[in-house]
């Protein structure tokens, strides 16, 4: 599966206050979260972005806080997806466990630009930026993640795993 | 194979005799815990899951402290869900108002979580847990409603990382000036994925909340855990308190660590970290003259009784700066009332500061002290992101709570030594 999306480019160290403050962690759905999506360092940014689009980022993207908030928010959003040089632990569970695709790929933020046309082949996890020619691989995704993406995130996986998804 | 501390932990609850860091692994959890934030979401994975109990209810810990005393209307529904949840499920960890307290700070002092135990917290700071000689870690809401059905959670094991502290403590210098030091000198990227092990004749000196406020910060190095061997400190903290029988467990002399650091702490000052990460850090003798309009005492890192006397032997007969605003939040009820006992809530009255109730209010920017725009706060809080207490221009500087106490008499950023 190929998403393919305009770029909107962040810095390191992008943390979950800035991606949803806390003020709006008072409800559960994801769509109004995404009005407030990186509202903390781009106040416009859920008016401009389209959907589909693509967040690129630097290293330690989504530090912070446990907030599952935070991947709903981008998702909610409609952003495709995020790649990033590296990504906080929680951050990078809780988007394999609630189904936002993430990639890390080396060098990604310094030649990616803000703007850049990018398609990412979500099996392989080749990344092509169309505006510069650049071609980056992502991080290979660990099998068990393999698994709970297929089975379409983690309760899913293990209502699965549990009798058939009854779990009577 | 030599192991750690975490390593063993983790094999004793994966029912294997061994494990290696880098592994996947499924663990058996003692405790889960989610709060008014991150439980709303994880009731509704589970509900909608179509199962109908869960796998403990003596095993999960609901705690509304972010926004309760409710904010708003919206907080008060978020906290309706869990108290009907934990009713529906039989949830006996539920604490209402009047025995609700900051999770990590409550649960500890309820002995809720022992040595031993392998704990997952819908909250960042769950690795507070790992000053007990426990594995604990943050997760998500959908890990939290996992595991609410298979009582178990997946993990990589961690490489960990040695952290050895030798040396005397200078005067006024705690917990959270060691693990600010630390954070400054590996950054907050330096132990990601990582368990950070705290060892060394100066940890071992250690009461237990200043290792609580060190573990509770792993997470801002980007850690998996903090942990700290049980010794007897851990065993007198937790004899009295324990819910359930525990057991000690220790890094072999000849594990493997991925990393070592060695701290002097003789030559540690007390520190502050300046916006906007937490491993901007300055020994205070270094801080120019910064002014403040708030400081902030309390939090899963530093709202103990023994921060709240740090901080009362620093205002005892002094008055806070005509242009600073000073909030002290003792973290639960029983600590309120020690305070109270002591005394210590009569010298903060008398300095001109305000007592909240338990709550995480203002850390996390949610009520109960939010900044305005520009403004400046000390706080014995553990994040200073951009807007994290406030507005987006506003600024936290992340210190201990005899510097937070002695800045706000000073009308700056400044420590006890100064007054």
């Amino acid at each position: 599966m190929k998403l393919e999306g305009t770029v909107w480019k962040f810095g390191d160290h992008i943390d979950t206050d800035v991606i949803i403050p806390a003020p709006y962690l008072v409800t559960t759905d994801a769509i109004e979260l995404g009005k407030h999506c990186m509202e903390g360092v781009d106040p416009a940014f859920s008016q401009k972005v389209q959907p589909g689009d693509i967040i690129v980022a630097g290293k330690n993207f989504g530090c912070g806080s446990s907030r599952e908030h935070a991947p709903m928010a981008i998702k909610g959003a409609g952003v495709s997806c995020v790649i990033a040089e590296s990504f906080a632990r929680i951050f990078f569970r809780n988007a394999f466990n609630m189904g936002l695709a993430i990639f890390e790929a080396a060098g990604v933020s310094k030649v990616i630009q803000a703007g850049d046309r990018l398609s990412v082949d979500r099996d392989t996890g080749e990344i092509v930026d169309h505006t510069n020619g650049g071609r980056f691989s992502a991080s290979p995704i660990p099998p068990f993640m393999q698994e709970l993406i297929e089975a379409g995130g983690l309760m899913a996986y293990v209502l699965k795993k549990k009798q058939g998804g009854t779990g009577k | 194979m030599p192991k750690t501390i975490t390593e063993k932990i983790l094999a004793a609850h994966a029912g294997r005799e061994a494990v290696a860091p880098g592994e996947l692994i499924s663990v058996r959890i003692d405790m889960a815990l989610a709060n008014d934030i991150t439980a709303p979401i994880a009731i509704e994975i589970f509900e909608a899951s179509n199962v109908t109990s869960i796998f403990d209810p003596e095993r999960v810990a609901l705690v509304p402290d972010h926004f309760v005393p409710n904010k708003d209307i919206r907080s008060a529904k978020q906290v309706q869900m869990m108290r009907r949840f934990a009713k529906k499920y039989g949830v006996k960890h539920f604490f209402e108002l009047g025995e609700m307290g900051i999770e990590h700070v409550l649960l500890p002092e309820q002995g809720l979580v022992v040595p031993g135990d392998v704990v997952i917290g819908a909250d960042s700071h769950t690795c507070t847990y790992g000053a007990l000689g426990a594995f604990a870690t943050g997760v998500g809401s959908t890990d939290i409603a996992a595991a609410l059905v298979t009582g178990e959670a997946w993990f990589k094991v961690p490489e960990s990382i040695r952290l050895t502290y030798h040396g005397e403590l200078k005067e006024w210098v705690t917990g959270k000036d060691l693990i600010l030091h630390t954070i400054g000198d590996i950054g907050v990227e330096g132990a990601r994925y990582k368990a950070m092990e705290f060892v060394g004749r100066a940890i071992e000196r250690l009461p237990m909340s200043d290792r609580m406020t060190m573990a509770n910060m792993a997470i801002e190095a980007g850690a998996k855990s903090g942990i700290f061997a049980p010794d007897q400190v851990t065993i007198d903290y937790v004899s009295p308190r324990a819910k359930r029988p525990f057991k000690r467990y220790s890094s072999d002399p000849d594990a493997t660590y991925s990393m070592e650091r060695s701290y002097d702490v003789s030559k540690i000052e007390p520190q502050v970290a300046f916006p906007h990460l937490p491993e901007n850090t300055r020994p205070i003798s270094t801080v120019d003259t910064i002014p403040i309009d708030q400081v902030v005492i309390g939090s899963c890192t530093n709202g103990r009784i023994e921060d709240l006397r740090t901080a009362a032997r620093v205002l005892k007969g002094r008055t806070i700066d005509k242009n600073v605003r000073l909030i002290v939040i003792p973290a639960t009820p029983t600590i309120y009332q020690q305070a109270m006992t002591e005394g210590l809530l009569e010298v903060f009255l008398a300095a001109k500061g305000v007592i909240s109730p338990p709550t995480c209010g203002p850390c996390l920017g949610g009520f109960m002290g939010i900044l305005g725009p520009g403004e400046r706060a000390v706080a014995t809080t553990n994040r200073n992101f951009v807007g994290r207490m406030g507005d987006p221009t506003s600024e936290v500087y992340l210190a201990g709570p005899a510097v937070a106490a002695a800045s706000s008499i000073l009308g700056r950023i400044g420590s006890p030594e100064e007054l």
